[in-house]
């Protein structure tokens, strides 16, 4: 009886905490999500439907924070899986300067996303003062002025992937060379003595050995793809609707908060929404996953 | 005859694995580069002076007469040093909350028996499944109903736990023998004793690697702080670092703006130096991110 005591009081801040903070919000937002006309100030609401999920669905703003976002998720998670596992196999190929690499490889994990963005958005931008380095570099072998930032759509896609890789790589770098370095090292040395030729050890040995740490970082990989958010707006302000490149997230935030904000239900309505495509992209990786990766 | 061709044969085994060797070394030096040159960039052009800096249509490489204007002008034009106040606030008493937090479930879990574990523990691991973004919204309007906007509790208390990390925990806690817990109570030591005297120490690698790791999404969280706070007295780095980019240093001043965000960058990078392999180890252990 005093066991019992002891342990519940030892787990009651974090049932408190998570109760009030994940359990709950949890029903709220379902509920909040069915509330036609929800009042922010007055919290009273019409009545109960399904019009806030369609009002969500047919705001071109929506539409265009939804198209954003997949091609975000589609360039970026192959691209940056593809350079990292390049990258990783390189590194587990070379003895000196390995450490070094190594340590280069994981700045971006710690730094500031909102505060490395700014410098990213400098080396684009176009400025009365000058076109952005980036720019000038495009045009010195002969390119056209591009304004990354402000320009044409491609453009400021192609910086948001461009940076959205750049933070994501340290992660998968890393998972990947501990992935490598965890092959039983027999399996090479049988290959060897087989003569078998590189690519042939690449994708019957390493690629199967390593296939369930890929499907880890696929996976997550998905995931935080769809959730991208501050590197938006490190990129390209707060007022994301304005600049064409709002996310799901985004939106989600702009409908709670903001000069747009205030409308807890939409706001609800696209959340569960974005949850509802996760879930089906997450099961789906899932089941391709138990077919193709190898466990031992 | 034959041994002039062995001889032809090993050397251009030789030449080839040279050529390998500088193609894998330029590729990894690319990479590096295109990691590194943001962060000298943002030196560089922190050390450059408001006017030389737009003088220069094609922008230096260099600068020959580096200053620390810049520097000075970001401490004084905007409340950085405020920023940096709050977010070494809100990273030490959110960390060091969580953690007592997350202590004491993980150690309710692994050693103590109680009626209904198993099932408080799947309801636990459930959890670990919600996406921030589908919670936001409640604790949000929560927030702003207990009239806590623009404060430390505010900002603190929804992030406070973390069921991967009691998760995490409670595996390294049971991975200590039952033995010595049992001893310990024959000698008739109390439960909380004996986690402050023995299970904390044998975890200390766990617990510094998480430590770690909330530390690091403490100080580059933006999207809570954005939402909470809206006076500046209590905005974190994240959100001023913002606030100097739309409505910064009165005019365009991109040597003030980079001299901040060197100064935001460099206690996680320098953390990061000197914690470098515990940190890397950590993340490969418990991080997520991208």
């Amino acid at each position: 009886m005093k066991k019992n005591l002891t342990a519940w009081l030892c787990l009651l801040p974090a049932i408190i905490f998570l109760g009030v903070f994940m359990v709950y919000p949890l029903v709220d937002v379902l509920i909040y999500s069915f509330e036609e006309g929800y009042n922010f100030a007055s919290q009273t609401s019409f009545g109960t439907g399904t019009y806030n999920y369609s009002y969500v669905l047919h705001d071109p703003y929506f539409i265009q924070a939804l198209k954003n976002t997949f091609i975000i998720v589609i360039i970026t998670v192959p691209l940056s899986t593809g350079i990292a596992l390049l990258i990783s196999l390189l590194l587990s190929n070379i003895k000196a300067l390995r450490d070094f690499f190594q340590t280069v490889y994981f700045l971006p994990y710690v730094t500031n996303t909102l505060a490395v963005g700014l410098v990213f958005m400098i080396l684009f931008k176009k400025t009365a003062y000058s076109d952005g380095l980036v720019s000038l570099l495009i045009q010195f072998f002969g390119g056209p002025s591009v304004d990354f930032i402000d320009g044409p759509y491609w453009a400021k896609m192609f910086v948001m992937c461009f940076y959205t890789i750049w933070i994501v790589m340290p992660f998968k770098i890393l998972i990947l060379t501990s992935a490598l370095a965890s092959v039983n090292p027999m399996y090479y040395k049988a290959a060897l003595v087989d003569a078998t030729p590189k690519w042939r050890i690449f994708f019957k040995i390493t690629l199967p050995m390593i296939s369930p740490m890929v499907f880890y970082l696929v996976i997550t990989g998905f995931i935080g793809a769809f959730k991208a958010y501050s590197d938006e707006v490190a990129l390209f302000g707060t007022d994301l609707n304005a600049a064409g490149m709002n996310t799901i997230v985004g939106y989600v935030y702009d409908m709670l908060y903001g000069n747009s904000g205030g409308y807890p239900s939409y706001a609800s309505a696209a959340a569960l929404i974005l949850f509802a495509i996760v879930f089906t992209i997450t099961t789906i990786n899932l089941m391709v996953s138990k077919k193709t990766v190898y466990y031992q | 005859m034959n041994e002039l061709e062995n001889k032809k044969i090993e050397e251009k085994a030789r030449t080839s694995e040279k050529v390998r060797k500088a193609v894998m070394y330029s590729l990894l030096t690319v990479w590096a580069i295109l990691v590194l040159f943001p962060f000298y960039w943002m030196i560089l052009s922190s050390i450059k002076s408001y006017g030389s800096y737009n003088s220069e249509y094609i922008p230096k490489f260099f600068t020959l007469s580096p200053t620390l204007e810049n520097y000075v002008t970001a401490f004084t034009a905007v409340p950085l040093a405020r920023y940096f106040f709050n977010t070494l606030i809100f990273t030490v008493v959110t960390t060091a909350l969580m953690m007592i937090v997350v202590i004491l479930s993980a150690f309710a879990f692994a050693r103590l028996d109680f009626k209904g574990k198993d099932i408080v523990f799947s309801l636990f691991l459930s959890l670990m499944m919600i996406p921030n973004e589908l919670v936001i919204i409640t604790n949000y309007v929560t927030i702003t109903n207990l009239n806590m906007r623009n404060t430390f509790m505010g900002l603190i208390l929804p992030s406070v736990t973390s069921v991967f990390y009691i998760y995490l925990l409670k595996e390294n806690f049971e991975q200590i023998p039952e033995n010595l817990y049992k001893a310990a109570k024959v000698d008739g030591t109390s439960d909380f004793r004996y986690l402050w005297k023995v299970m904390i120490p044998i975890s200390k690698p766990t617990l510094v690697t998480i430590t770690i790791l909330k530390v690091i999404e403490c100080w580059n969280s933006y999207v809570w702080p954005r939402l909470i706070t809206d006076d500046q007295n209590y905005f974190l780095v994240s959100n001023g670092i913002q606030e100097i980019r739309e409505n910064g240093f009165g005019r365009e001043n991109v040597p003030a703006m980079m001299a901040a965000v060197v100064v935001i960058s460099v206690p996680l990078v320098v953390l990061f130096l000197v914690f470098r392999h515990k940190i890397m180890e950590g993340v490969a252990r418990g991080g997520t991110k991208g």
